[in-house]
Order: structure tokens, then sequence, then C-alpha cells
């Protein structure tokens, strides 16, 4: 009977939930606040390095970035899902023809996106050093490559977060002790026996981190971030399947 | 077609949609008519692939629920109750997206999106966001995100709860338009909503279907039960009295005093459906001196049958049809 062609273009679905993610963002303070407060602080410890340490470097803006991360990142997926539960629209969401991993995946990529453009706000520092005098260009492509990679497994962390009930607070708390728990595993691994500390290390955020910030890239550290964000997308599409409501 | 076998669904601790098996043949607009807490939401969820069922299947156009719901989600537009959209977007904005996410491509989809402008009467709100419409206005724009991609199945579910009266007119106008060429379910607790819609009825209560058939067909089946109303003046006379000698009355089943109005003491009765016991009842009140000032007939309706089949207990779950249907 329907004289319309539903075949054409494959995931123009995922498109247009990603689309919406995004406006969904700029349309409440959530976007602004997270971009302004993380150049605010990013741009403090910047300037604080350069005029009182004398130092153009990006390196202490790094560190700073992963522990302002480890805020924002549950504040920005708090909402993708368990919003869509409180407020019904996942009622209509998922009837639509799109699969429970799509809709998982056009989420996470709307909160990487958004720490995307965070990012890339920060280039002025970037230009600055680079107006100054010599940058170790290895190490700042490693330093965003790094926050860009815990940003990846830290939205499919937070996304699972959200995936788990209705409230955004549960999941802002899950996400962050989560995210909190792998930040600081590397600075409690003196006080262990080497076999499991070895162990905790490859787990911590921190010594991948500081890997990519050295400018090396290895596929270790990637595989750690790569595994974080499959893990956390596959576990909030089986989440979003198990429907009770 | 569509096609509901036996099913079932079960939440934690209560049995929501309890063994349901019925067919809706393409075209037809049917009512789902039914209590709060009957299971028509939950059958909804299941027909539209929110939610799989604990057991049974749901056949749409030959698909199964359970093995092929993306090619059912297609062909269907889905409106649930208190119409959950994306309020924080502008209207148009808002079916730009329900167009995309359903796959349709320009020009086509613009050409959709102007056309269910147009029938639902959006016009004037284009570019408000959802959140500041009124209720009628949420509800078409509901409307139009089920029929953008012109389904073949459209399910409403409580299409019309919560509106004003204007509101619910314009609605059903709407919704007898898209019947006239679609197949489409809705649910209701209000009986007039099917009777002002739908071309059958399937009245289903504590997870079972207890009636269907098209609203002439379900009064007709009002047999056994007829329904008399006699008030005397309450004043000095004690009805208690009469209840006895008004019960063993021949043709009377039985007899319920439902309390006192305006200085008048009710009594219904039910008697069989073919003995009109008016006369034989003026004659026994007259005899008695009784204080009679009213008697009134009441003809069997789907009202009647509604509350009846909703009460639930076994006196009533006998002289409904449901058992009459099997597969
Ligand atoms: N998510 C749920 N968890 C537990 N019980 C539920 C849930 N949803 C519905 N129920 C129960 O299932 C029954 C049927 O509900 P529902 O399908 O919403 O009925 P209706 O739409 O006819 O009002 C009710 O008793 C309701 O309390
Ligand atoms: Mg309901």
């Amino acid at each position: 009977m329907s004289t319309l062609n539903l075949t054409a273009i494959a995931n123009s679905n995922i498109t247009a939930l990603y689309k919406k993610e995004l406006k969904a963002y700029f349309n409440s303070p959530i976007a602004y606040v997270v971009m302004s407060v993380f150049l605010l602080m990013a741009g403090w410890f910047f300037a604080n390095d350069l005029f009182l340490g004398g130092k153009a470097s990006l390196r202490t803006f790094f560190e700073v970035g992963r522990l302002i991360f480890v805020f924002f990142i549950p504040a920005i997926t708090m909402r993708l899902l368990a919003e869509e539960r409180q407020s019904g629209s996942l009622q209509l969401l998922v009837t639509y023809p799109i699969s429970d991993m799509e809709i998982v995946i056009a989420k996470w990529l709307a909160g990487v996106t958004l720490l995307a453009a965070t990012l890339l706000f920060t280039s002025i520092y970037w230009f600055t050093i680079f107006l100054l005098g010599n940058p170790d260009e290895g190490a700042v492509i490693g330093g965003y490559l790094g926050l860009m990679l815990m940003g990846s497994a830290g939205c499919a962390l937070g996304l699972f977060a959200s995936s788990l009930s209705r409230n955004q607070i549960v999941a802002f708390v899950f996400a962050f002790a989560v995210l909190f728990t792998l930040f600081i595993l590397d600075s409690v691994i003196v006080f262990l026996p080497a076999g499991i500390a070895g162990v905790l290390e490859y787990l911590s955020l921190g010594y991948h981190l500081d890997n990519l910030s050295r400018g090396v890239l290895d596929s270790r550290d990637l595989l750690y971030f790569l595994s974080l964000t499959v893990l956390g997308l596959a576990f909030a599409a089986d989440r979003l399947a198990d429907r009770k409501e | 077609m569509i096609s509901v076998e036996n099913l079932r669904k079960r939440y934690d601790g209560t049995v929501a949609v309890d063994d349901i098996s019925f067919e809706v043949q393409t075209g037809e607009v049917l009512g789902f008519l039914g209590p709060n807490g009957a299971g028509k939401t939950t059958t909804m969820k299941i027909m539209t692939c929110y939610m799989p069922p604990t057991s049974g299947d749901v056949i749409i156009n030959g698909r199964s629920v359970l093995e092929d719901s993306m090619e059912i989600r297609k062909s269907l537009g889905y409106l649930p109750e208190d119409s959950p959209l994306y309020t924080f977007l502008p209207v148009l904005e808002y079916l730009q997206f329900v167009a995309e996410m359903r796959g349709l491509q320009p020009p086509i989809r613009g050409k959709r999106i102007r056309e269910m402008i147009e029938v639902c009467g959006l016009g004037d709100v284009l570019s408000r966001d959802i959140r500041e419409l009124s209720r009628g206005y949420r509800q078409r724009v509901g409307l139009a995100q089920a029929l953008v991609h012109d389904p073949d199945l459209i399910i409403l579910d409580e299409p019309t709860s919560g509106l004003d009266p204007n509101q619910i007119a314009e609605i059903r106008t709407l919704i007898r338009e898209f019947g006239k060429e679609k197949t489409l379910i809705l649910s209701t607790h209000i009986l007039p909503e099917v009777t002002a819609t739908c071309d059958r009825v399937i009245i289903i209560n504590r997870g079972g279907i207890v009636a269907d058939g098209s609203p002439e067909e379900l009064v007709g089946r009002m047999q056994g039960s007829q329904r008399l109303q006699i008030g005397f003046a309450a004043g000095s006379f004690d009805v208690s009295t009469a209840v006895p000698v008004i019960e063993a009355l021949p043709g009377v089943s039985s007899v319920e005093s439902t309390g006192v109005e305006g200085g008048v003491a009710l009594l219904s009765l039910e008697t069989g459906k073919e003995s009109d016991l008016r006369l034989d009842l003026y004659r026994l009140a007259a005899g008695n001196e009784w204080p009679l000032v009213e008697l009134h007939l009441e003809q069997g309706t789907l009202e009647d049958i509604f509350r009846e089949l909703t009460v639930g207990d076994e006196s009533v779950r006998r002289t409904g049809p449901a058992s009459e249907r099997e597969g």
C-alpha cells in the first residue's frame, strides 16, 4: 500500500538521532556550562604555567583536563538515556526502525562530539605555545588524543550508567564512581604487591594517558580505550534492550 | 492483517495480559476498551515492538514481532499514552526528526511533512517549541508523528485522554479521517470514544478479553438482562419490606437497593429480556399501597455491558461472550 520507498540510505536514523541529541545539548545550559567551565579552568592552569611558571607547555593543561573530564563526562552523559526513560519518549524512540545498538551509538557520538568541540576551543592555548616557541608536537597531539580516547571510553561508560534507571543523578554518580576509580587506580598501586599492581596499572586511565602524552602511540594503549568504549556501548545496548516499563 | 496469538505478559508479580487472542482485518478501526490497568497499554507496547511478550506472538502482515520487528516497525505508526514527544524541539524540527528517523528521503520527506502539517492543522505553530503547545496541539503533533511515513497500521494509546471537549472532537475527527484508509487500533477507558470512532470494540478487563464485536452486536448480546428502576417516596415507607415481595414476582431475577435520591428510595431490578414487568409492578404497588413514584425500563446499552463486564464477578462473566470466541 505504502507508496514510499523506506529502504533508501542506511542509517539515516542514526544521523537523525545524533542531530537531535546535539540540539538537546545546545538547547539546555549543559553544553555551554561544560564548555565554558572547561575552557576557564584549562585556561587558568595554562596561564599559571605560562606567566608564573615561565614555561610554555600544555602539560598541566592535559593533566588537569583529565580530572575535569572525570566530572564532566558523567555530567554530559547522565541525561542521554535516563531522560528518555523518565519523560517516556523512549516508548516512541525504540519503536522507530532503529536498533538498540544504533540508538546507543548515535547518543555516544553526540557526547563525544560535545567533548571534541570543547577541546577544539582549547586550540587557542596550543596556538599560543606555537607562537611562543618550540612545542613538543608529539606531546601535544598525544595529549589531545589521550583526552579524546578518554572521552570516548568515558561517554560509553556514562551511557551505560544512564541506561540503568530513569534517574539522572544515579547515572551521574555511577559514571563518576567508575571514572574516578579508573582515574585513581595508578596512585593506590604503591601500596600493593607487584603482581596486582601491574594489573591495576594497566586498568588505570593515568597509565595510558601518560604513555600517550609522551607522544608514543602504542597499540596497547589504544586497545585499552577501545575495549572500554566497546564494553560500555555493549552494556548500554544490553540494558536498553531489557525493557520492563 | 493482524493476528494476536495467545498473548501473555507478566511483570514482576502481576500478569498484565493473560492469554489474549484476536484478529484485526485490514482497514478495520478497532477500539480497545477497558478500565485503567486492564492491560491495553501493555498489549499495544507488544504490538509496536516496544517490548516482547512473555509468551504468545503478534503477527502483522505475516511478520512476527518476535522475529521481524524491524520490518514491522516500518509499516506502523504509534502514539503512546500522554504523547511523550521531544518537547524542547519546535514542531517543524520535530517532524523533520521523525521523518528522517523513518528513513524518508528528500523530496518525499518534505512533501510528507507538508501533508501532515496540512492534515493535522499545524501551520500556525510550526516554529513553536512543543512544550509551549496546548494539549490539543501537542496531540495533533503526536498524530502527525505517527502518520508521517504513511504507515498501514496506526496504534493510538488513549489518544483523547486529558483533552477538553473541543479538542476531543477535533482529534476524533482526525482519527475518523485516518481510519477511512488505514487499519487503526485505539485504546480508551471511556465508552463514547469507541462509539464515536470505531467499527469494532474489544472490551478487555484484568488482562483478558470479555467481549468482542461491533457496538450494535454487543448491545444485541445483552440477553437475559434488562433493568427496571423503581422508586418509592422514602419518607414514611421502608423499602426493605417491599424487596422480598418484589423478588417473589415471577420474572424477577434480582433486586438491589441503590439508595435514596431526592427523597426517592430506588430499587434496581434485573428481569428476563422478554418480560415487561412494569404493569405487574404497578399493580403490586397499588395493591399494597406502596408510594410508587417512579418506574422506568432501561434498555441494555453498551454502557451497561461495559459496566457489567468490567466489574469482574462470576455472574457477569457467564453472560459475557468471551467464551464464544476461539482462535
Ligand atoms: N512496568 C510495569 N511493571 C509492573 N506492572 C506493570 C507495569 N506496567 C503495567 N503494569 C501493570 O499491568 C497491568 C496492566 O497495565 P496497562 O497495560 O498499563 O493497563 P491499561 O493501559 O489498560 O491501563 C496493571 O495492573 C499495571 O499495574
Ligand atoms: Mg494505558
